[in-house]
């Protein structure tokens, strides 16, 4: 259960302010899937950082499951990151000098695994994706959708409550965003809260609710309106 | 998958830009180890060549340096014999024996040899005795001071082989030659044999004991014949005066000098000095040549580092996203410098003691062993530069801001 509290996130650069979310409050209960959409620079990806813990709000506060993320020490919130959330992004992110089943166990690694659990795992993940037969590819081995899934394999890895995903289907071909949006789904349907940002209308109708942000003000899409174009 | 391999499988893939540093620092070490295992090994060997010679005293003619004691005579300027004579009438305290030297080029069946005149004491003897003198306890120096177990304290030395650590030998007939180990072995010479030198023939007394010096690869013969046959006239090289140590040190250099104004004096230990002054020189311009070397070595770790980092910011945010704090990070960095300090230390230990192996042997005369110590040493200096060199890098990885995961490309 994530709550934003009077958040407001503003940069400052050259001297200029950028207010890149306003003040704004909001509610994702567990075992959401939202969509949020906007133009681009409207702050998006601003949101989806301060709720992955990675970047701290001028003001107001994160809290995730009752802990105010950012009164947490840079460790302690590392922590939370490794066993609660998972990131998709839209580049995949994939380290190019691992293999499939390697950058899959990262995350494992990180959280200080052994070997053959790391490795079990890992294989597990990537045939719950379908790539049970490209675990010692490398990342340029492989096509633009089989990346995008070692990535979500490699999100699921921890098996984290949480995923966010940062237009995780901006890079790929129609075909691919839908295997990956159904894949997403199935998160979703196991229980998993998710949060993602898209440009893709078509991406956005598999979410159950639908943010809209403009120039860092927050607006919810009425739900009628999205169960309509469904 | 341990952290650290981490490390390597990033080194492994994409080792170039890592190797060039790694080779200044590399180079390095391995000046640093060449330089100061061949100097310790020399300073050991002078040493010894100090401890075998004692407290000698060489007189040469003026304007001749030299850097080696037994190539004292291979100057090719002489001075006339009856210095030796004004020696040994002078009877300076302190004095043992004397040994004049004259070295000349022959050849025997074609190969080319360095023969040297030696004059045996027996010529002392006579003419001691010729001018009156006391033969009973010294022929030519002073019965006072030290020399109590001295080389000329009796007759037990008629072994010719004494020539080859006592420098100087009772008898020599004027058609006899004694052979250095080495060229009686190239020359396939036997005691006993005849050979021709200069159109005389000569025959073999001895063949002397291996000494490890250029006298194994002399012959000598009676200083007068030596004279003769190569028409110098009654001139000598060098004589060579045993000393009693104390005095070596102390008056003699000066009675010697004043009682032969047109010399020039030294002592063993001033020939050794300027080996020793020439292995401090290498020995300071080796830790100035690691020093300088480490410095390009950090210089270029350094930028080599933050170049990666830069490159690989994209994975720094990644690792993060996916949990990984910024101490690990930190680490992930330090731990490749570590890798890259400990792998250039154990290369430029291994590269310096093979090349000091065989450096040695051929710039100073000296066999050289490995000095684990220096590998330390290595291995640790080229880590902890390395370290330090990347350690300003490997912040800035840890201080990156992880949201920069979400730009593309
Ligand atoms: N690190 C930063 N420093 C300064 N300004 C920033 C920074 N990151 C984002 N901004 C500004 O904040 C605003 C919101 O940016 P954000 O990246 O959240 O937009 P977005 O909705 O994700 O856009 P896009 O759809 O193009 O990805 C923009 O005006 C941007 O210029
Ligand atoms: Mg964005």
């Amino acid at each position: 259960m994530y709550s934003l509290e009077n958040v407001i996130k503003k940069y400052e650069r050259h001297g200029q302010e950028v207010t890149a979310l306003d003040e704004t409050n909001l509610e994702i209960p567990d075992n959401d899937f939202v969509a949020i959409i906007g133009p681009s620079g409207s702050g998006k990806t601003t949101m989806l950082s301060l709720l992955g813990g990675m970047l701290a709000p001028s003001s107001g506060r994160v809290v995730l499951d009752g802990i105010s993320l950012y009164a947490l020490s840079v460790k302690e919130r590392t922590k939370v990151r490794s066993t609660k959330i998972g990131f998709v992004f839209q580049t995949f992110n994939l380290i190019p000098w691992l293999t499939a089943q390697e950058n899959v166990q990262i995350p494992l690694v990180l959280s200080g695994c052994n070997a053959q659990q790391q490795q079990e795992r890992a294989a597990a993940m990537l045939e719950k994706v379908g790539l049970a037969d490209r675990m010692r590819h490398k990342p340029n081995e492989m096509s633009q959708g089989q990346q995008q899934r070692v990535a979500l394999a490699r999100t699921l890895a921890n098996d984290p409550q949480i995923i966010l995903a940062d237009e995780p289907t901006g890079n790929l071909d129609p075909e691919t965003r839908e295997q990956v949006m159904e894949y997403l789904t199935e998160f979703h349907q196991d229980g998993r809260t998710i949060v993602m940002v898209t440009h893709d209308e078509a991406a956005a109708k598999f979410a159950t609710r639908t943010i809209r942000l403009v120039s860092g003000v927050v607006s919810e899409v009425k739900a009628e309106v999205q169960a309509e174009a469904a | 998958m341990k952290p650290y391999s981490l490390i390597l499988k990033e080194l492994w893939q994409r080792p170039t830009p890592m190797l060039t540093s790694l080779v200044a620092v590399t180079l390095g070490v391995t000046a640093l180890v060449a330089i100061q295992n061949i100097t310790v090994y020399s300073e050991q060997k002078i040493a010894s060549d100090m401890d075998a010679l004692g407290a000698n005293v060489l007189v040469l003619p003026p304007s001749v340096s030299l850097q080696n004691y037994y190539s004292a005579d291979m100057h090719g300027k002489t001075m006339p014999e009856t210095y030796v004579t004004q020696l040994a009438l002078a009877k300076l305290p302190g004095v043992q024996n004397l040994a004049p030297k004259l070295c000349v080029e022959a050849d025997v069946d074609s190969i080319p040899v360095v023969l040297t005149g030696i004059l045996p004491r027996s010529e002392f003897e006579s003419k001691a005795a010729w001018q009156g003198m006391s033969m009973l306890t010294n022929s030519v120096g002073s019965d006072r001071g030290c020399c109590a177990t001295g080389i000329t304290g009796g007759d037990e030395d008629e072994d010719p082989a004494s020539l080859a650590t006592k420098r100087s030998i009772k008898d020599l007939g004027k058609d006899e030659v004694i052979l250095g180990s080495e060229i009686a072995t190239q020359l396939g010479t036997q005691k006993g044999d005849k050979i021709t030198l200069l159109e005389k023939e000569f025959k073999v007394l001895t063949v002397l004991p291996e000494t490890g010096t250029i006298d194994d690869g002399r012959l000598f013969a009676h200083l007068h014949t030596v004279q003769e046959l190569a028409g110098t006239g009654p001139v000598v090289n060098v004589i060579e005066i045993m000393a009693c140590c104390e005095d070596a040190a102390g008056d003699l250099i000066g009675s010697l000098s004043k009682e032969l104004p047109d010399t020039r004096v030294i002592t063993i230990s001033q020939v050794v000095e300027t080996q020793v002054a020439v292995n401090g020189l290498m020995s300071r311009l080796s830790w100035l040549f690691f020093s300088i070397l480490l410095l390009v070595g950090a210089a270029s770790i350094a930028s080599v580092m933050y170049s990666n980092v830069s490159e690989r910011r994209k994975e720094i945010g990644t690792l993060m996203a996916l949990g990984a704090s910024p101490a690990f990070v930190t680490n992930l960095f330090l731990g490749k410098a570590t890798i890259l300090g400990f792998v250039g230390g154990l290369g430029g230990f291994l590269l310096g003691t093979v090349l000091a192996y065989i450096l040695g042997p051929q710039l100073l005369d000296v066999a050289v062993q490995p000095m684990p110590q220096l590998c330390l040493i290595g291995i640790g200096v080229a880590t902890l530069v390395a370290v330090v060199a990347s350690y300003l890098p490997a912040r800035r990885a840890a201080g990156l801001d992880p949201c920069l995961v979400f730009n593309d490309a």
